[in-house]
């Protein structure tokens, strides 16, 4: 669907809203780029000038701390001036609709906005409506997609398992709104896991969830057996108390990450974690901070991953508007 | 006014089209077809290559008027649907304030009367505000000229209101048009699916219209009203009509357009002229409903026609306006669902002659002498490219923007009057 709103005629990215219609190259692209950035954060001075005298707009319609700051960091890494708006609090709340604020934003020559909105779909409207030139990051929509947090757990994978190839990935948790379990399952499809698995209640589950590419366990243990890499979702507190489940003892009792559960998985499993933890109710403390853990790799792996898309999608951007002007 | 038709084809009584060399309307009656002598006539059409069929009747029109000027007004949406080969429509008593009383409906009858192209009969409001609680004055409404009563885009609070609307309907001998819509679960704006599941937008069930088709059939056949269900969208509402209908209820059944033509598949990319509500459901939902008309479970097709502002439409999906101008492309519409082998010409255009006036308790025009001269005079092969300026509607939401379709009408007669004739 995005393929044409987030791709250059040559195939480039321009804007990042979805890992949808992206193909393996590219995702592999997006992942060793973060690679060689993360080589930068070790550095005694930890810039690169790829995007010295641009301005990238942080855009967050939705409270965020640490994607917002991961951005930040990214975007300042790279040179560039960072602008944070912190809209939910200002511009809207006066009754200004999204399109006029996205014009004036335009007006003060920002070259990127990192969107962050509760509506699905929102960051694929600011793309069709924005100037050309003027890149998109999707930095998580509605329930839609997350997708620099799926490619950032997706290089945590490469960086233990080395490849994807035969990977076994199990999601647990509320996948019916969760944004970064549909970006993951994206990106794990079209890298080559052979295969992926959700786990939880059906009260958790979108509709027809197996037409997304996985296989549905209602059962923890059992869908465990064989897996390579176990990925926690968050489980936000106001759905706990009665409407979805009906407590979180019952919940923790049922799909809790405990060492004992884990023990069904691989020997070699890794677990991993979006964040913020829930500790005692979507996963035993010994667990989040055990050996298989990998969560705070993930972190640092945020920023290289944003700074990985950030580039890329201004060069792609850059490289078009230099086409149109040759066009003309 | 007198004019003269010569050299089309038109739809006679037993629904087959017949060539004809003359027809001539002389006042608002259709005075001959092919006569042995020729009257002299003030207005004469040239029909070669072109198809007569009695005028459209729209149940389901939103004219904006009063309340919602950026949207549309009567006298731009009436003029759209005589372009259209529509001479009646129902307008939604969706209006600000709503139509639930005299003095609004008496503005909405002088708007019309101003306008003074086609004939509209105003829906009344079922509930005070549309807010599906307290019963509205409808012997008043009925007096002021309402033809039924409605509860537009509402649904009940409860189904002790329900009931109550019902009976009290029932007293006046007035049909109810209803969407049915069970509040708990009528919540989203996409239907509930595989295409809600991959673009996270919140997914509207189809349990949200069916067990309120359940529901209200029920107590329609309890208390013994005419109960209409409007733009049903989903396979199994159409089960529980036909079910309802096989046991003789009083009950009839419209779809709008849109679900015949389209399905959940246009949202992937979020584009929100594809928003409608019912919501665009899946093809099997769609074959369901095209299989409703051609059995008659489904009695019409109307355009759901909701015209709106730009600026309605420029928002993330769900926060945009639902609804399409669709008024417009009707026979383009039924030439696309005959071009694809799912409908019939004829059978689109029952439904929306025939059918219509079954749900209105009204005897159907034909094309008979001595009969009303309400036509449509459309040329089904004639393409064209539809953009802002060949839409009359104030609203151009129309995901048709910028396409060629086929199917244009050429001339609009509603009692003998000329109401569109095309310029080119």
């Amino acid at each position: 669907m995005s393929q044409s709103t987030q791709l250059t005629d040559t195939g480039q990215l321009k804007h990042f809203l979805s890992i949808d219609g992206l193909s393996k190259a590219l995702l592999t692209e997006i992942l060793d780029t973060a690679e060689s950035f993360i080589e930068v954060g070790e550095r005694k001075i930890r810039k690169v000038p790829l995007l010295r005298g641009k301005t990238v707009v942080n855009l967050f319609f939705e409270a965020s701390t640490r994607t917002r700051s991961t951005f930040e960091l990214a975007a300042k890494r790279l040179s560039a001036d960072v602008l944070n708006l912190n809209i939910s609090t200002s511009a809207t709340s006066k009754g200004e609709s999204l399109s006029d604020t996205l014009l004036n934003l335009e007006a003060m020559a920002s070259d990127m906005f990192i969107v962050r909105h509760s509506q699905s779909g929102a960051p694929h409207f600011i793309a069709e409506s924005v100037t050309p030139g003027v890149g998109i990051i999707n930095a998580g929509d509605g329930w839609h997609a997350h997708p620099t947090q799926a490619m950032l757990d997706m290089l945590t994978i490469r960086q233990n398992k080395g490849t994807f190839d035969g990977l076994r990935v199990a999601i647990i948790g509320d996948i019916m709104h969760s944004r970064v379990a549909r970006s993951q399952i994206q990106a794990l499809n079209t890298l080559g896991a052979s295969e992926v698995r959700i786990i939880a209640p059906s009260t958790l589950l979108p509709p027809e969830v197996e037409s997304l590419g996985v296989n549905v366990y209602h059962q923890l243990h059992s869908g465990l057996n064989d897996i390579d890499v176990v990925i926690m979702l968050r489980l936000q507190r106001e759905r706990m108390q009665g409407a979805l489940l009906p407590s979180e003892q019952e919940y923790f009792q049922q799909y809790g990450l405990t060492q004992e559960a884990l023990a069904n998985a691989k020997p070699d499993a890794i677990v991993m974690h979006p964040g913020p933890i829930n500790r005692g109710v979507e996963i035993e403390s010994a667990v989040a901070d055990g050996t298989q853990s990998v969560i705070l790799d993930q972190v640092t792996n945020g920023i290289a991953v944003r700074m990985a898309v950030m580039s890329m999608a201004m060069s792609g951007q850059t490289q078009e508007r230099n086409a149109l002007t040759q066009g003309a | 006014m007198s004019i003269e038709i010569l050299n089309g084809h038109f739809l006679n009584e037993s629904g087959a089209w017949k060539a004809f060399k003359r027809i001539e309307i002389h006042n608002d009656l259709i005075a001959h077809i092919d006569p042995s002598s020729a009257k002299t006539c003030q207005h004469s059409i040239d029909a070669t290559g072109l198809y007569l069929s009695p005028s459209l009747t729209d149940l389901n029109v939103a004219l904006c008027e009063p309340g919602y000027a950026a949207k549309g007004s009567i006298y731009t949406e009436t003029h759209a649907a005589a372009a259209a080969g529509v001479t009646t429509v129902c307008c939604t008593p969706e209006t600000d304030p709503v139509n639930d009383s005299e003095a609004v409906c008496s503005f909405i009858e002088r708007a019309i009367q101003q306008a003074g192209t086609i004939e509209v009969l105003p829906l009344g409001a079922l509930t005070q505000g549309l807010e599906g609680e307290r019963l509205a004055e409808y012997a008043e409404l009925k007096k002021a000229g309402c033809v039924a009563l409605s509860s537009g885009m509402t649904p009940f609070k409860n189904l002790s209101t329900a009931k109550r609307c019902f009976d009290y309907a029932k007293t006046f001998d007035m049909s109810v048009f209803i969407h049915p819509m069970e509040p708990s679960l009528y919540e989203g704006s996409a239907h509930s699916g595989r295409i809600s599941t991959k673009t996270g937008l919140k997914g509207i069930s189809h349990l949200a219209e069916s067990i309120a088709t359940a529901q209200l059939i029920m107590l329609a056949r309890e208390s013994g009203v005419h109960l209409h269900l409007a733009q049903l969208s989903c396979k199994e509402s159409v089960a529980l009509v036909k079910r309802a209908k096989d046991e003789g209820a009083n009950i009839t059944a419209d779809v709008a357009v849109a679900n015949l033509l389209y399905t959940h598949e246009k949202i992937v990319s979020y584009n929100s002229l594809y928003h409608c509500l019912p919501p665009l459901r899946s093809e099997t939902d769609r074959l369901a409903l095209i299989e409703g008309l051609r059995n008659g479970v489904i009695d019409a097709i109307t355009s759901a026609h909701r015209p709106h502002e730009a600026a309605a439409k420029k928002a993330p999906f769900a926060q945009t306006a639902p609804g399409m101008s669709t008024i417009e492309h009707l026979i383009p519409a039924a030439r696309q669902l005959q071009a694809q082998g799912e409908l019939a010409l004829n059978d689109f255009l029952k439904a929306m002659t025939q059918g219509p006036a079954k749900v209105l308790n009204r005897k159907a025009t034909s094309i008979v002498e001595g009969n009303a001269a309400n036509l449509c005079l459309f040329n089904p092969d004639q393409t064209y490219k539809v953009s802002a300026h060949t839409m009359l509607s104030e609203g151009k939401n129309s995901p048709l923007l910028g396409q060629e379709i086929k199917g244009k009408v050429v001339s609009t007669i509603y009692k003998g009057r000329l109401v569109y004739q095309t310029r080119d």
